[in-house]
This record gives C-alpha cells, structure tokens and sequence, in this order.
C-alpha cells in the first residue's frame, strides 16, 4: 500500500521529524514539549468553546426567525380577517423568505453540533495522550541513560505528535466552519437592523403592524359610531315615538343601516382614512351621554 | 499495523485485512484526481467502515504513531488534495 494514504502518513512523520531535531538535550525538552503540549491542549479546548458559542448564536437566532415568522402568520390573518388581502399576501410573502433563512440556519447549525461534539472527543483524546506523555516523560527521566532516553523519547513524541497533528487539523476545520458561521450570523443580525425582520427590543413597529393598527382602530371607530347612532337612535325616539308616531322607527333605522355600510368600506380606503372618519365620532360623542362609552371597553 | 482515521483515532489491524485494503486506496485516488466528491464520500466511507469493524481501537493513553493515515470520512476533495500537496511539500528535501 504506498498510494494516496501512505503519502498522507508521510506528512505527520516530516513534520514530527523536524520537530525531533529540535530537541539538543532530549531529557531538558521534555518538561519544555510537556508545556508546549498542554498550551495545545488548551487551544483546543478554546476551540470547542468557540464553535459552542457560534451554535448558541445560531439557535437564538433561528428562535429569534421563528417568533417572527409566527408573527407574520398572525398578521397574515388579521389583514385576512379585516379583508386585506393585500396585507395578507405581503406578510405571507416576507415569512416564506424567513422560513428560507431558518432552514439554511438548520442545516448550519446541525454541522456546527457535528464539529462541536467531534473536537470534544478529540480533545478528550489529546488530554489522554498528554497524560501518557507525562508518566512516560517521568519514567524517561528516572530510568535512562541520555542515549536511551532518545529512542524512547522519540518514540512517546512522535505518538503523541501525530495526535497532535490530527487534532489540530480538527480545529481548523471547526475554525473554518465557525468563520463562515459567524458571517453568515452578520448577515442576518444586519436583516435584523435594517428593520427587514424584527425589531427584538419591540419599539419600531413595520409597516405591516402600523396598518394593522390603524384598521382595527378604524373599526373600532365605526362599531363605537354605530353604537351610539343606535343608541341615540333608540334613547330620543322612545320620547317622540309616543308623540309623533311614525317619525320614530325612520330616525331609529338609519343609523343602524348607515353603520355596517361605513364599517365596510374603510379597508378598502388608503392608510389616511382614519383621520377622515376619526371626525364624526368626535361630533357625535358630544350629543350622547357618557355612558356608551362604558359599555365598548 | 496501527491506522489512524483523521479526526477519529487509531486502529489496531492485522496484515491480513491490510491486505484487502489496496482496492480501496486505489478507489480514493482515483475520486481525488477526477476531483470527484460523491465518489470519495462513498470510497471512504466504505474504506473506514471496513476499518472500523475488522480492526480494534488504540486506547487513548497509548502513545505510538501510524503506518497508515486516513482522511476523515466527510471530507472534502479540497481537503484531501491539501493533505497531498502538503506531502509533496514534506517530501522535497529541504
């Protein structure tokens, strides 16, 4: 077998090579290597922090896309249930761009989990090996002859450098992987800021809410409205009906008529109709008494 | 004979099941060269799971280096062209 594998063997062993010619007193580099060892330790460890923290960056994000995709939906159906189809359609159309970043998010953040859990058991590896390299490191010391110790150095450092060399190309790929992450994050967290999806603090609300808002205080006006009309529709005519007969069942119908009419058409106007029907109730509230008010809240 | 997949560890394995393991460098090389990736996801995970099942773990604490190292089962044909270019880098004396 000398193909394509044994090549790659070849790597480990120059690189563990040139680091062996490094050490001129094989029995003083070891306490030196046992450092340099447990630094990398400590980087990997490091890594596996990292590539954590980008994985809980992605989940709260994808719960961040979530809320608001649910918050689409709920709109959705209000423009629906006030006859906007319009609205409907446009809330709809932004959730489904969302429900394409969550489920890109999924995919990363199941590849990150892979990283994460695989670097873990690396590292679990590497502090068993280092450990190992520390009994024997000791054993060397104590019982060889610098020639002897050597050969069993070389042996214990090219074992636990080609560990090393594994688990540091495990730590790359997870940096890499972690980097594109971490773009991709910036990415979404400038949607966020741009006002494309929501606002987390709540403050600012889109255009979609706005309108929503001011159609559901539209009609709140127009049911008051109607309600009053036939209250005072009902409250005067009781007075004139005994006195001018028919005259009272004409002034009670009308406002009850005119009611539904108004109410349906302000979806169909423009954002500015508020203001325009905001007037009558206004003129209207001064002729009845108080008390209608009560009972709409 | 002592094989490590990158990423995974070592193997303990006999000669015989090296043996049967040529084919498959073969396989490899040929995906890596037509810079083929589904044929190199499909030759390693063959080749590994072979590996994992005829061969025995290398404890952790055990400190001995590899005849034969392995790329990782999900790697990529970029991956593992770098591994080579690198080899070539290591193999030029000087």
């Amino acid at each position: 077998m000398s193909g394509i594998f044994q090549r790659i063997s070849m790597i480990f062993r120059a690189k563990t090579d040139k680091a062996l010619d490094k050490l001129e007193d094989p029995r003083q580099t070891l306490d030196y290597s046992y450092q340099r060892q447990l630094e990398l330790l400590q980087k990997v460890r490091r890594g596996v922090a990292d590539v954590a923290t980008s994985r809980k960056r992605v989940e709260l994000q994808a719960n961040q896309l979530n809320t608001q995709a649910d918050k689409l939906t709920n709109q959705a159906q209000k423009a629906l249930e006030v006859g906007r189809e319009d609205l409907a359609r446009e809330a709809l159309t932004r959730r489904s761009g969302l429900q394409q970043q969550l489920s890109d998010l999924q995919v990363q953040h199941a590849q990150l989990q892979a990283e994460e859990e695989k670097l873990t058991r690396a590292s679990q590896r590497l502090q068993a090996k280092v450990d190992a390299f520390r009994t024997k490191k000791e054993t060397i010391k104590a019982t060889y002859s610098a020639a002897e110790a050597q050969t069993r150095i070389n042996e214990a450092f090219s074992g636990i450098s080609e560990e090393m060399g594994d688990v540091g190309l495990a730590i790359q790929r997870a940096e890499d992987k972690t980097a594109q992450m971490q773009a991709r994050a910036g990415a979404i967290d400038e949607l966020l800021a741009s006002g494309a999806l929501d606002d987390p603090t709540g403050t600012a609300k889109d255009d979609i809410t706005l309108e929503l808002e001011q159609l559901a205080s539209t009609s709140d006006v127009e049911n008051e409205l109607a309600r009053m009309k036939a209250a005072v529709g009902a409250g005067p005519s009781a007075a004139p009906q005994a006195i001018e007969g028919q005259q009272g069942p004409a002034q009670g119908q009308p406002p009850t008529q005119a009611a539904p009419t108004q109410a349906a058409q302000p979806p169909s106007l423009d954002a500015q109709s508020p203001q325009e029907y905001q007037a009558p109730p206004s003129q209207s509230q001064q002729a009845p008494p108080a008390q209608p008010q009560g009972d709409l809240r | 004979m002592i094989v490590r997949i990158l990423n995974e560890g070592q193997w303990h394995l006999t000669d015989d099941a090296v043996r049967g393991l040529n084919s498959f460098d073969d396989a490899v090389e040929q995906a890596v060269t037509a810079s083929d990736q589904e044929q190199l996801t499909k030759a390693l995970h063959t080749l590994l799971d072979r590996i994992r099942t005829m061969g025995t773990r290398v404890p952790d604490d055990e400190l001995e280096d590899s005849d034969l190292i392995l790329p990782a089962a999900d790697s990529t044909v970029e991956e593992v062209q770098q591994l080579l270019s690198e080899s070539e880098e290591g193999l030029i004396p000087g």
